[in-house]
């Protein structure tokens, strides 16, 4: 059944009105995709050695996060008090390289992590993205680092 | 003879659903029902078809949700009961009714650098090309889309990332990177590294799940990204 609409519509102004549409449809599209390449910041080579720095770091993490809960399980365990842990932490080079290696994956892991969650969820790119996730990163080191050096001193 | 009450998208991007009843038939697809209505009950229905045998990939649309190629699905795989929900491509802008535009899809294909790049005259013989060679097993594995867009409909990381190649480019350009034919190499790399291409993907498997070839846009995205990353060590990108 044809509508009212359609009957008074021509068959030339049918073909014009979908060329129309489909140029504003494509041109709203282009446009966006244009804009966003504009605004990349961080050339192509980068990104991926970023992608392949959080998938090194992952496979860092999920050793890390295995051996500090086995830690955290036997220290409450045997009922280790905050002097004892300090007492096994303090000089150790071998927990202050693993905790180093721990807050150093988390470092680069999150903020790379973070970039990709927040370019897909607020439709975010570019230079105010990236310096966003790199502060964020140094601030993850500096407050792990703080921490790995005060039970390490 | 039972009735189907079908819903079918009517508009562009706002619209709405008109119910339509057709009479149920024996070994009945989706772009049966389509046609159905069309033909009897109201022509200025918009959708797309053209080979009706799964060669073409014209027909794709959302069927009860999920985006399906019509013409090879029939109505008892997507329904026990009497209800069909039929509309366009989701993650394409919609023309009218059933009809998606396709030139986005398509357009990525051509920036992921999805045509073969020779350097062969027609002058020079045959390429040789082994079938048990990796690269072809590679390339086989990944030739036979249609450019339906149903993997590109189900993909979650297109809904959020409008610069995001999609699964179909990809597959594509992983086929050409095992072509040992071609010369673009290095140059279709670049194009489809990076946060708008394959390093992009969250490997959801929604398209793998959803091919209707059976194929695995996963896969072959999988291994553009290790062939990216080992590039992008190499200083090649």
């Amino acid at each position: 059944m044809m509508n009212a609409e359609c009957r008074v519509e021509s068959d030339g102004e049918r073909v014009v009105r979908a060329a129309r549409l489909r140029s504003s449809l494509i041109t709203h599209h282009s446009s966006r995709i244009t804009q966003n390449l504009r605004t990349m910041f961080v050339n192509i080579r980068a990104q991926v050695l970023l992608w392949a720095a959080q998938r090194i770091s992952a496979a860092v993490l999920a050793l890390c996060v295995v051996a500090h809960l086995i830690t955290m399980i036997y220290a409450v365990r045997n009922g280790l008090s905050a002097a004892e842990i300090l007492g096994r932490t303090r000089g150790n080079p071998g927990w202050f390289a693993f905790y180093a290696a721990f807050v150093l994956a988390v470092s680069i892991h999150a903020p790379i992590g973070l970039r990709s969650v927040l370019a897909e969820i607020f439709d975010w790119r570019g230079r105010g993205l990236e310096w966003t996730v790199f502060v964020i990163g140094i601030a993850l080191a500096f407050l792990g680092f703080r921490a790995v050096w005060a039970v390490f001193l | 003879m039972s009735t189907l009450r079908v819903s079918v998208w009517r508009g562009q991007e706002s619209g709405h659903f008109q119910t339509f009843d057709v009479p149920r038939l024996e070994s009945q697809t989706v772009l049966d029902v389509v046609t159905h209505i069309q033909n009897s009950l109201d022509p200025t229905l918009s959708y797309r078809f053209a080979c009706r045998v799964g060669m073409c990939g014209s027909c794709a649309m959302t069927v009860n949700g999920r985006a399906r190629w019509t013409c090879r699905t029939h109505v008892s795989k997507v329904t026990t009961g009497d209800k069909l929900e039929i509309g366009p491509l989701s993650n394409l802008p919609v023309i009218k009714d059933l009809v998606t535009d396709m030139a986005p899809f398509f357009d990525k294909w051509a920036r992921a650098r999805g045509r073969f790049q020779g350097k062969q005259t027609r002058r020079d013989d045959f390429a040789r090309v082994p079938p048990e060679t990796p690269e072809r097993r590679l390339a086989d594995a990944a030739i036979e889309c249609i450019g339906c867009g149903v993997c590109y409909s189900s993909c979650d990381v297109v809904a959020w990332n409008t610069d995001y190649l999609g699964p179909a480019a990809l597959n594509r350009a992983w086929t050409l990177v095992n072509d040992v034919r071609d010369t673009d190499g290095r140059a279709r790399l670049v194009a489809v590294a990076g946060d708008a291409g394959c390093h992009a993907c969250h490997t959801h498997m929604s398209c793998t799940e959803r091919c209707p070839k059976k194929l695995s846009p996963t896969a072959s995205i999988a291994g553009l990204k290790r062939a990216t990353a080992l590039a992008a060590l190499r200083g090649e990108l």
